[in-house]
């Protein structure tokens, strides 16, 4: 579906994420967190850069994947992003979230 | 003469040894093929073994009999890959290649979560994915008599991601026919944001899991199995309860590929998602679970990323440029108890619909729906599978590309 975020207009899946991520930008991601309660810090980007550099990269994101990321822990992925942070975190990143095949 | 080598002879590495030796010149090239392990198993069938619904011995069968003439079979451990000096060291000798098949799949990494290959494992917890737990999982089976259940996977990317969804249907069905269904508290238990995460599954089938009496929980990101309490643990505090757990853990390429330093963070091959060939090496072909292309993990995947891959070789060998072709096609039945099943088709891009397969407007067998001729083809499948999918033979109908025609888009 088409939505408006950020004043631009952009191609969202029904729960919001973008479906094409040459269309994001830092105002968009910055809209879309304020729409999920998150007030995004320095330590938030660095975290949506990091999803971003992996997904571009072909790699799974999953919260233990996190663990090893040398960005953060897991705890403070959860602080960062509560409530299903993988969830929330790709959602303002303008990544799909991880998905099974049905 | 030159040497061609496949690493790994499952799924994937038997089919090209048989659509290669048939292709490349005798005198030309040798093949050879590397596997320590004897026994080929028939993987989609772990999922009916602990059900007794087949047998063990029809699950596996000697691998020898699916390697083709002409092709040298080695029985023998791989210690490394020098893809810089196309040489692979086996436990006892060094093989030379000109080119070089990457075949070595997938395997369940339970020590990578706390607490689950723990003094528990195989009690009461449990994988399905090896024949070993399998079997464990069947006796175990045999003597439960109510409870609390959980079936469970730890993150994507897992080989056959349908297959958690298949066992609980299962194990709904087998409850049921022992007349204990009433006593077994059913939960099924996922990473995901739910149980079905394509819109259109999600529509189609979502009424599944609520009318076969199955709570869901979702979003769990398992930190720990606590084998004191007997709880799965989620990093968000969730905590979830079982008598029996049966788990998916983190699925990895071979270790192989660590210790040769070609894979990512889960050994996974970085691999051309069209072509088939490694990003690293212009030599190395990857194909099968052990790529990281974000198609399922199956054996209708390997089968069909088969043909493109020989057609690849083969041009690659012709030095002529590669097709990018490959879709990521896959085809799988999911089995969803009373006798029935769905079939889904899909690939890279296109998510699964409802439609017909492989007649487009005929059939005979349904997509995305339930429908008992679907269960005779999940079925069939084994029949298929060790008599024309692993010899290289195409099956009618169905292209290795995905057809959009029968699918409702």
């Amino acid at each position: 579906m088409e939505a408006v975020v950020a004043g631009q207009k952009l191609n969202l899946t029904e729960e919001g994420y973008l479906t094409d991520f040459s269309q994001w930008t830092k105002e968009i991601g910055n809209e879309i967190a304020k729409q999920e309660g998150i007030e995004m810090t320095d330590r938030h980007w660095e975290v949506i850069k990091w999803l971003q550099v992996q997904v571009q990269a072909d790699k799974a994101l999953s919260v233990r994947g996190i663990k090893n990321s040398g960005v953060l822990d897991i705890k403070e992925f959860y602080a960062l992003f509560p409530g299903g942070p993988l969830k929330v975190s790709t959602k303002i990143a303008g990544v799909p979230k991880p998905k099974s095949c049905i | 003469m030159k040497n061609l080598l496949i690493l790994g002879a499952g799924t994937a590495g038997t089919m090209m040894a048989n659509h290669l030796r048939s292709k490349l010149k005798k005198d030309q090239w040798n093949i050879s093929i590397v596997d320590q392990y004897k026994t080929h198993y028939y993987q989609p069938g772990f999922l009916f073994l602990p059900f007794d619904i087949y047998t063990e011995d029809q699950v596996k069968k000697d691998g020898k009999k699916f390697i083709p003439k002409g092709v040298n079979y080695i029985q023998k451990k791989i210690e490394q890959i020098f893809p810089d000096e196309n040489k692979v060291q086996l436990e006892d000798e060094t093989l030379n290649y000109d080119l070089l098949i990457i075949a070595t799949g997938s395997k369940i990494a339970p020590e990578e979560t706390e607490g689950m290959k723990g003094k528990n494992w195989h009690k009461n917890v449990f994988d399905f994915y090896t024949y070993e737990g399998a079997l464990a999982l069947r006796n175990k089976l045999r003597e439960f008599k109510g409870g609390k259940m959980i079936v469970h996977f730890t993150e994507m990317p897992i080989k056959c991601p349908v297959a958690p969804l298949e066992f609980v249907f299962l194990a709904d069905d087998y409850f049921t026919k022992k007349g204990i269904r009433e006593k077994v508290d059913l939960t099924y238990v996922t990473p995901l944001g739910g149980a079905f995460t394509k819109p259109k599954a999600t529509a189609a089938l979502g009424h599944l899991l609520s009318e076969k009496n199955i709570k869901v929980v979702t979003d769990f990101a398992i930190e720990k199995v606590d084998n004191e309490t007997n709880q799965i643990v989620d990093y968000g505090g969730q905590i979830v309860d079982f008598d029996l757990l049966v788990t998916v853990p983190t699925n990895m390429g071979d270790e192989l590929i660590a210790r040769s330093g070609m894979g990512d963070d889960l050994n996974f091959v970085p691999t051309n998602h069209h072509t088939l060939q490694s990003i690293d090496h212009e030599n190395v072909f990857v194909i099968g679970d052990a790529t990281n292309v974000p198609a399922s993990k199956a054996g209708s995947v390997a089968h069909f990323a088969s043909e493109t891959l020989t057609d690849n070789i083969l041009l690659y060998l012709d030095g002529k440029p590669l097709k990018q072709e490959f879709d990521g096609h896959a085809n799988c039945f999911i089995e969803t108890g009373k006798n029935k099943a769905l079939l889904i088709d899909f690939n890279y891009t296109q998510e699964p619909v409802e439609g017909t397969f492989p007649i487009p407007g005929i059939g005979p067998l349904k997509l995305l729906k339930e429908s008992i001729f679907n269960h005779w083809g999940k079925l069939a499948f084994r029949w298929i599978y060790w008599n024309m999918l692993l010899k290289g033979i195409s099956i009618p109908l169905v292209s290795r590309n995905m057809s959009t025609k029968g699918k409702k888009i």
